[in-house]
């Protein structure tokens, strides 16, 4: 089994997961049904990448907490929207820069076209509560100094970071943010070393298949 | 290939949009018969769509009786330029305005957005329209709205 595409897929999975649980939740309609898009798209890339690392739905519904491999960035709960737009930025950016360092990958090469447009999506939304209200500007401002530190893990056995931040700085520079100082760096998804977030989300995830194995619609 | 395989598979309706068939959408890839097998090859459009189980059943379906294998391939990856100019004239009479080609956008390296310079209204024609939200009905369409008759239509997007 290739550890690169457990990786992949449970990274996307996790994120498809978070992104849904805003359905019907979103501040407005068309962005309710772009967030479900995009979590739709995210769930495509898991299932692909876990189809070639193996038996999807084992891997999905069987695996306990710390069988996932994915970084703790996209198990955090979701907070508030501009908390989920900035993850969003964060996470879609560095899968762009994954995917273009992947080239070639059949699905590392569809994936990347999907991508363009969740960077695009997380980039004006930032732009737009950033530099918007002094309300939805402090929101994210906070958002970004929580975030931030769960980042690094991203960059663990790569070396996209230098990529990363030269389209993310920019952007949150444009959305009159402050960067946070690099400093403390949580570590261990990839080991199955998770918050405590994870086994709430893989519950409501897991509990059908394991309450009824096998079943179909 | 025989035509009569082929003809059966390419009349499959787009489930999403059953005004085009996967055949005008350049879902469809490839029919091979091997026997008494066939083969028919299909790509998706986005990752995730959840039409292509529907599809698959569908083209078995096509073909009753027949022994029937629908292989998934990734590469190359679909482009909405393999959408026919049949499918296009289809997409327009059901009022979702046509994706741009790749030799009418903005040159941009890959992995980065092609933005259509205007999309024309498919209800009177006017090329004054907005983007509502690049996040439509279903992955592969955007939200538009015709600043001149005032009425909100689908847009194939470009990817
Ligand atoms: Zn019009």
């Amino acid at each position: 089994m290739s550890k690169a595409d457990l990786h992949h897929g449970d990274d996307a999975l996790i994120a498809a997961q978070r992104l849904a649980e805003w359905t019907s939740r979103a501040p407005e309609l068309e962005e309710d049904v772009a967030l479900a898009n995009i979590a739709l798209d995210l769930l495509g890339q898991a299932r692909m990448f876990l189809s070639r690392a193996g038996d999807e739905d084992q891997l999905a519904y069987l695996r306990t907490d710390r069988e996932f491999t994915n970084v703790q960035l996209v198990e955090l709960p979701n907070g508030d929207f501009g908390h989920t737009i900035l993850r969003l930025l964060f996470f879609s950016v560095y899968q762009q820069q994954l995917f273009a360092s992947m080239r070639g990958d059949e699905i590392a090469d569809k994936a990347a076209k999907e991508v363009a447009y969740h960077v695009d999506h997380a980039r004006m939304w930032t732009l737009r509560l950033g530099d918007g209200t002094e309300e939805s500007h402090g929101r994210m401002q906070r958002a970004l100094d929580e975030l931030w530190p769960f980042t690094h893990e991203l960059f663990e056995g790569n070396d996209l970071r230098a990529g990363w931040l030269s389209v993310v700085e920019p952007i949150l520079a444009e959305a009159t943010l402050t960067r946070p100082e690099d400093g403390w760096a949580p570590t261990g998804g990839r080991s199955g070393v998770h918050t405590q977030h994870l086994s709430y989300l893989l519950a409501e995830m897991q509990v059908l298949h394991r309450a009824h194995p096998g079943a179909r619609w | 290939m025989t035509r009569g395989e082929y003809e059966a598979v390419a009349a499959v309706p787009d489930p999403e949009i059953p005004t085009v068939t996967i055949e005008d959408l350049g879902i469809l890839r490839d029919v091979e018969v091997e026997g008494s097998r066939v083969v028919v090859t299909i790509t998706p459009t986005y990752s995730g769509c959840p039409a292509m189980d529907t599809i698959r059943t569908d083209i078995r379906r096509a073909l009753p009786g027949r022994d029937v294998e629908v292989r998934t391939v990734l590469s190359p990856a679909w482009t909405t330029d393999w959408i026919t100019d049949a499918g296009r004239e289809k997409l327009a009479k059901a009022r979702i305005a046509p994706p741009w080609r790749s030799d009418q956008r903005l040159s941009a390296p890959p992995g980065t957005l092609m933005l259509s310079i205007s999309v024309r209204c498919p209800n009177c024609g006017s090329p004054d329209t907005t983007e509502l939200s690049r996040f439509g009905s279903t992955a592969c369409k955007s939200l538009w709205r015709c600043r001149a008759c005032g009425d909100p239509f689908d847009h194939f997007k470009a990817i």
